[in-house]
């Protein structure tokens, strides 16, 4: 991965990944937090499965009440 | 549809809809009474379906009409004030993490969650993991991925900022995640539904 990637990951830590993913749920993103986030879900295996439960979640949900 | 088996269709519904009354008012006798008024009223508005969405989607439709008027009738009940501390706290999830905040441990991957959605015993679990949550957490989630009210009508219904109502829907979504890893994608075939 080359620096300015890696650098842009590394902005945000897995936990506060996984607090982003939740809110915004509830709010769009700022541009910095879409960035950041993007370049950390590509660099992150375990938070990229994590951003695919939190959206199963949601489909399940959906799916409950339907 | 004929009135009667229209009839017969809409009370195959009323279980669902008093688990998500309950799960929503946290008191039988008032999820009692919006199931009912739920009931009566979509039996009297027959004609207002349309057919274009399932029965069990329209009857939610109808229930989450009722519940936030039940909801506005208790004067804008604040949430239960004494639980909410614990329910606040961020630290339960803390040791998912190490100190500079990366997995402790690489989180399991979901088999095949997709084929979870067209299994009736998935939803079962589902349930048992949204009745497991603490009382305003389990409010707070249903409030919003079930009644779909949206951030704001919750804020302001009780009376919380938006910074709380994040922390309780985190909170949520991670017990949820949790209590279907451990009841669903790591279960055994043979012990699912049987939580």
């Amino acid at each position: 991965m080359n620096p300015i990637s890696r650098y842009l990951a590394d902005r945000l830590a897995c936990r506060d990944v996984t607090r982003l993913v939740s809110q915004l749920q509830e709010r769009p993103p700022t541009l910095s937090e879409r960035v950041v986030l993007h370049f950390h879900l590509a660099a992150c295996a375990a938070c990229a499965g994590f951003d695919r439960q939190m959206t199963f979640l949601r489909k399940a949900m959906q799916r409950y009440r339907a | 549809m004929d009135a009667s088996s229209f009839a017969t269709e809409i009370e195959s519904h009323r279980g669902y809809l008093m688990r998500v009354a309950t799960l929503q008012l946290r008191d039988r006798d008032a999820a009692e009474d919006v199931v009912q008024d739920t009931l009566v009223a979509a039996l009297a508005g027959q004609a207002g379906f349309t057919g274009r969405s399932s029965v069990k989607t329209w009857l939610t439709g109808i229930l989450k009409h009722k519940i936030v008027d039940a909801i506005r009738r208790r004067q804008r009940e604040p949430l239960l004030e004494a639980s909410l501390p614990e329910e606040m706290d961020l630290d339960d999830f803390e040791s998912l993490f190490n100190e500079r905040g990366a997995w402790d441990a690489m989180p399991a991957q979901w088999h095949d969650p997709e084929e979870a959605l067209s299994r009736s015993q998935f939803f079962d679990i589902l349930e048992f993991c949204l009745e497991k949550l603490p009382p305003n957490t389990g409010r707070v989630f249903m409030m919003r991925e079930v009644m779909e009210l949206d951030s704001d009508e919750i804020c302001k219904e009780l009376r919380i900022t938006s910074n709380n109502l994040w922390v309780i829907l985190y909170r949520a979504r991670m017990a949820l995640r949790l209590c279907l890893q451990q009841n669903w994608f790591d279960a055994p075939e043979a012990r699912r539904g049987n939580p």
